[in-house]
């Protein structure tokens, strides 16, 4: 495998379905308009017209149908990646999602195997209207049996998708939909793919993240340096299992850290984390664990989503007051 | 590849387009505007009922058509076109009764529009400022499901309160009242719809239950790019069979066999008699919605053949034919061009709305704690006011 140079996100996610149909006959793509329209987001674009119509299939409008139907046809050796249009479309398909396709390795004793991916344009900044900006991770993070990727980047999302589709396990694969379109080197070699990753080395803070957020906090941790503060980013990359090495590791030098996703607060990731790092690290941590995330709201009309989502003024702001956290009164740091 | 594949029929590879079958519609007026007789149905208003459909007909292509600009202006985040389904929409909706319920989806800017939603609120919608904005009870117009098929099973329990109520089956009393009580439920769907099990859950529901519901199942042909012949290999209306509700195919462009079979099947369920699925066939001459381009999935010689169905016309062409509305045609071409003004204008005055005053939307009780989050949602603003006012980056 030689550098694919720089794309997309989308483009990347493109080409490592390419590979993985190239890779298997037994891969096959489901999904609402993934077909001839290649997609509403152009992510399987070209894809039918190369592989047929057989194995890109353009499905009837139907979630479940989509989710259940991957159960019999991993059952019957096929390596089903099926696409979920929107986030918010995820729900119709939850129950075989949850109910079946989750439990079925467990319930067989281990003889049944479900290599499905289901793949998620997730997260707001697009402009949508209602149900197309919904974050709903933890969801599945939260539901054993499930196995939880969050690329961020060009690369990743390249190696991961066809890491996704080798696991014998079911794999949900949350693709940043707001950062489609952001573009990166792919290189040659995947990281490993349970594992998170430092994306900016800082010895004063850690802010931990993963998904459409990785770009935000990286520049949050830029504006902070300019004012002399050095913070170290931390890429989970995967939701679950989660590596919590590399962030025990920088928050036992920083003793300070912030959790930043566009998910709502209460019982993201984020409280998840909270509880880890303090159990792992809680004689270092000079602050309590920050969090910022959306609010504890549905997802808003969109004019206000700027407001949800989490910004670099936000984010800042919480680092801050990990350095006084004898203070009570930091507006932005809740939520 | 061996013709049972599962993508054998797909869309991508289906034949040259050959124009619909029409054989079994219900039509009354022709695609040339004129009148014809149908043995199941008739549809038999005055000159000015004739007018009214018509206005209403224009002005739901304006909204829809001001929608459309006002996004390509920026203004609106997104618009679903309902371009080419005016007739289905306004031909049934003119068919309920005040006291009725409709259940929509999307796009049926026409149904709102004949129920009485300012078009205004609909341009919220798609600008980001609210997510609906009206009460259903005012109107008899429930929210828009974005959902798709949500919509029918909430038909369905609304239809099953109606039963509860006792509001169906007074017509016959004599005294008048019952036109006053009883009631009817309209729901809204597309040719995508009918494959969601939502939707088919609810037309079980409908039959076991004998619910007052009719099912207006818009078919435009394209569920985004998924044209119908992935959702189904018969035509839909035969759905209803299977659950044993009676159906009926009716030209979705025709506005007038539109209320005429709406007006039976909403008679039948306010007289107790149980639920009907409409399909009216149509054609979505737009896009799914300004971020789609069709001309990736569909032929242009499709839409051509559409075009010359079109539903707004082939009234036009009837009036045009009879003669004598001169004064009134006119009259409406300032309507509508003042409705567009209205709209253009409005549009910029549809403000963003606090984000605090979000946090007591969330439940009839607000929970202290997000008391709490709005309140530091206010305080952060006023950081921000401050840090306006001053020039100053305050942390």
């Amino acid at each position: 495998m030689t550098a694919l140079g720089r794309m997309s996100i989308a483009a990347a996610l493109n080409a490592g379905l390419r590979k993985a149909l190239e890779s298997d006959r037994h891969v096959v793509l489901m999904g609402e308009d993934i077909g001839r329209l290649g997609g509403v987001f152009r992510v399987t674009d070209g894809l039918q017209k190369d592989f047929g119509p057989a194995r890109v299939v353009d499905t009837p409008l139907a979630e479940s149908a989509i989710m259940g139907s991957a159960v019999g046809l991993a059952m019957r050796g096929f390596r089903p990646v099926v696409e979920i249009q929107f986030d918010g479309f995820v729900y119709p398909a939850y129950d075989q999602l949850v109910n079946q396709v989750a439990r079925l390795h467990f319930r067989s004793s281990g003889a049944v195997r479900m290599p499905i991916v289901v793949r998620i344009p997730y997260g707001g900044g697009i402009g949508a209207v209602e149900h197309h900006s919904e974050s709903p991770e933890a969801q599945f993070v939260m539901q054993p049996g499930l196995k939880v990727l969050a690329p961020a980047t060009p690369h990743d999302a390249y190696w991961m998708v066809q890491q996704a589709v080798a696991s014998d396990d079911p794999v949900v694969l949350m693709e940043p939909k707001r950062r489609y379109w952001e573009t990166g080197e792919v290189g040659d070699e995947p990281h490993p793919l349970w594992s998170s990753q430092v994306r900016r080395s800082g010895g004063d803070a850690t802010l931990v993240t993963y998904g459409p957020m990785l770009t935000t906090c990286l520049a949050a941790a830029e504006a902070a340096a300019e004012e002399g503060r050095e913070v170290e980013v931390v890429d989970l990359r995967t939701l679950s299992p989660l590596d919590l090495d590399p962030v025990v590791a920088s928050v036992r030098r920083t003793g300070r850290v912030v959790v930043v996703h566009e998910a709502q607060r209460t019982l993201g990731l984020g409280a998840e984390l909270a509880a880890r790092i303090t159990e792992q690290c809680f004689f270092h941590l000079e602050a309590p664990v920050g969090r910022v995330t959306g609010y504890d709201l549905p997802y808003p009309p969109s004019r206000l989503e700027e407001q949800f989502l989490p910004d670099v003024d936000r984010i800042l702001d919480a680092v801050d007051a990990t350095f006084a956290p004898e203070s009570d009164d930091r507006p932005g740091e809740v939520a | 590849m061996h013709p049972s594949a599962p993508g054998s029929t797909s869309p991508a590879h289906r034949d040259a387009f050959e124009g619909v079958d029409e054989s079994d519609l219900v039509r009354l007026l022709t695609p040339d505007g004129e009148r014809v007789d149908h043995p199941d149905a008739s549809w038999s208003g005055t000159d000015a009922d004739l007018l009214a459909l018509y206005r209403d007909l224009v002005l739901t292509r304006r909204i829809d058509t001001e929608g459309y600009a006002l996004q390509r202006h920026g203004e609106l985040g997104l618009w679903p076109p309902c371009l080419g389904q005016e007739a289905v929409q306004v031909g049934t909706a003119r068919a309920l009764r005040p006291q009725d319920m409709a259940f929509p989806t999307y796009r049926d800017h026409g149904v709102a529009w004949v129920r009485g939603v300012p078009p205004e609120k609909l341009l919220g919608v798609y600008r980001g400022t609210d997510l609906g904005g009206w009460d259903p009870a005012d109107h008899g117009f429930a929210l828009p499901a974005i959902i798709i098929g949500a919509q029918c099973l909430h038909a369905a329990g609304y239809a099953m309160g109606v039963l509860m109520d006792e509001a169906v089956g007074h017509g016959a009393d004599g005294d008048g009242a019952g036109d006053a009580r009883d009631t009817a439920v309209a729901v809204y769907l597309g040719d995508g719809a009918t494959s969601q099990g939502d939707t088919l859950e609810a037309m079980s529901w409908a039959a076991a239950f004998g619910l007052p519901l009719v099912f207006v199942i818009e078919n435009n042909h394209y569920a985004i790019s998924t044209a119908t012949s992935r959702q189904t290999t018969v035509p839909l209306v035969q759905r209803a069979t299977g659950f044993g509700i009676p159906g009926v195919r009716v030209d979705g462009n025709d506005v007038l066999a539109c209320q005429a079979v709406m007006e039976q099947a909403l008679q039948r369920a306010r007289d107790g008699h149980g639920p009907t699925v409409i399909e009216a066939v149509t054609y979505r001459l737009g896009a799914h919605t300004t971020s789609d381009d069709p001309s990736r999935y569909r032929d242009a010689a499709e839409s051509e053949y559409w075009e010359q169905r079109d539903p707004v016309a082939r009234v036009r062409a009837l009036l045009d034919a009879t003669g004598g509305f001169a004064t009134e045609l006119a009259a409406l071409d300032a309507e509508a061009d003042a409705l567009g003004e209205r709209l253009r204008a409005a549009c910029g005055g549809l403000v963003t709305p606090d984000l605090a005053g979000m946090f007591e939307r969330v439940h009839v009780e607000t929970p202290p704690e997000l008391l709490e989050q709005r309140d530091a949602v206010v305080a952060w603003q006023a950081l921000d006011t401050q840090a306006l006012e001053t020039g100053e980056v305050v942390r």
